[in-house]
């Protein structure tokens, strides 16, 4: 049995490491906070592009003429998938389950013989992709600078994005985040970018609209907009979703902190009061020995 | 007599009022809208959204970069990447 020095020690430990989860489960909370009001005030944008983006498309017919980041590049051979993760770690299984969806649908699109190449946001999951499939990883845009990640940023890697895209490297974008649900459940999710995708329901079409420029120039003059605001979106989801995992992680890990240390203190107490009783009798078979 | 007017950006809704008249400038012009526009879509080109609050007020002026304006049966929205 461990001595009572040792086990005062670990005691001790135990505690200083609780006071860390605990510290980073309230940061984290204050942090949730914060994320989701961006989350929040970030929707009637998203919302109202979408509405004027599919009121548009409903009005333009998909052809060879249109916008190629609206009609395609007519293949999806390359695939790019564009991977979005924290910079930090301590968020239980944020990243390691936007990078485990990523790599299954990488293994798919390999078994039906496209070319899977990986462009990453974020510096966590760099490692586990590298090490999977080497030399897939054909760019980055590092957000460890930014404390929160903004619309520049969005917009700066919708940017690289669409510059790629034109330069011919990839014919499919697709982007992999974490939807926010609640603080307990993030779901990892995956969101085609490139060719956009354009909602089905456009609801009744009022034809006295007018328009200027006409139909297609907007459309145009949109289209790369929509891009950068579904990463945006994105970039938001992943920052309420990954304080969500890491206040959940942190109290689970300040709990079983606590366990530990009850367990301890039992172990040390016991061991105190054996001694005790050990050197009681000791002294009483000394007094009788007399 | 009063236009919906809502200019909103990424990070948050900017503005959401009442006001007497915009003059947004489109990327082929500027145009005014009052209440009772009929419905109308254009891109704006980078500069300033006036906004009049009643009829002889002075103009309150926003800057605006990239942005949209949509006209509908419920008035005026802006999208715009930077505001304000």
């Amino acid at each position: 049995m461990a001595s009572l020095k040792e086990l005062k020690g670990r005691i001790a430990s135990v505690k200083s490491t609780q006071k860390i989860t605990k510290a980073k489960q309230m940061v984290a909370a204050a942090k949730l906070r914060k994320a989701q009001a961006a989350a929040e005030a970030a929707r009637p944008y998203a919302q109202r592009l979408e509405g004027v983006v599919a009121s548009l498309a409903s009005k333009v017919s998909v052809s060879e003429s249109s916008p190629k980041i609206l009609a395609g590049t007519g293949k999806d051979d390359v695939q790019l998938l564009v991977v979005a993760n924290g910079d930090k770690g301590l968020a239980g299984a944020f990243n390691a389950n936007i990078v485990k969806a990523a790599i299954l649908k990488a293994r798919e699109l390999i078994a039906a013989g496209k070319t899977v190449q990986f462009y990453l946001v974020g510096r966590k999951g760099r490692a586990v992709i590298a090490r999977t499939f080497p030399g897939k990883i054909v760019g980055q845009f590092d957000t460890t600078e930014v404390r929160t990640p903004g619309f520049t940023e969005a917009q700066a890697i919708a940017k690289e994005l669409s510059d790629m895209f034109f330069a011919g490297k990839f014919d499919v974008a697709t982007l992999f985040f974490s939807t926010f649900k609640s603080a307990l459940a993030q779901i990892p999710t995956e969101q085609q970018l490139i060719p956009v995708l354009v909602p089905a329901n456009a609801g009744p079409s009022n034809a006295a609209v007018e328009y200027e420029p006409d139909e297609e120039t907007i459309l145009a003059d949109l289209l790369p907009r929509n891009i950068s605001i579904q990463l945006f979106k994105a970039l938001l989801e992943n920052m309420a979703s990954e304080q969500g995992a890491s206040m959940s992680a942190m109290d689970n890990a300040t709990r079983n902190a606590g366990d530990l240390i009850n367990k301890l203190t039992i172990q040390y107490n016991r061991s105190r009061q054996a001694a005790i009783t050990t050197e009681l009798i000791e002294i009483i078979a000394g007094a009788e020995a007399l | 007599m009063a236009l919906h007017f809502e200019l909103v950006t990424p990070e948050k809704l900017v503005r959401s009022e009442s006001v007497y008249m915009v003059v947004v400038p489109g990327s082929e012009g500027d145009f005014g809208v009052l209440e009772g526009h009929a419905p109308f879509m254009s891109t704006v080109r980078d500069g300033e959204i006036q906004v009049f609050a009643t009829a002889n007020a002075a103009p309150e002026s926003i800057p605006v970069v990239g942005g949209f304006a949509e006209v509908n049966e419920s008035g005026l929205t802006v999208l715009a990447e930077k505001a304000g």
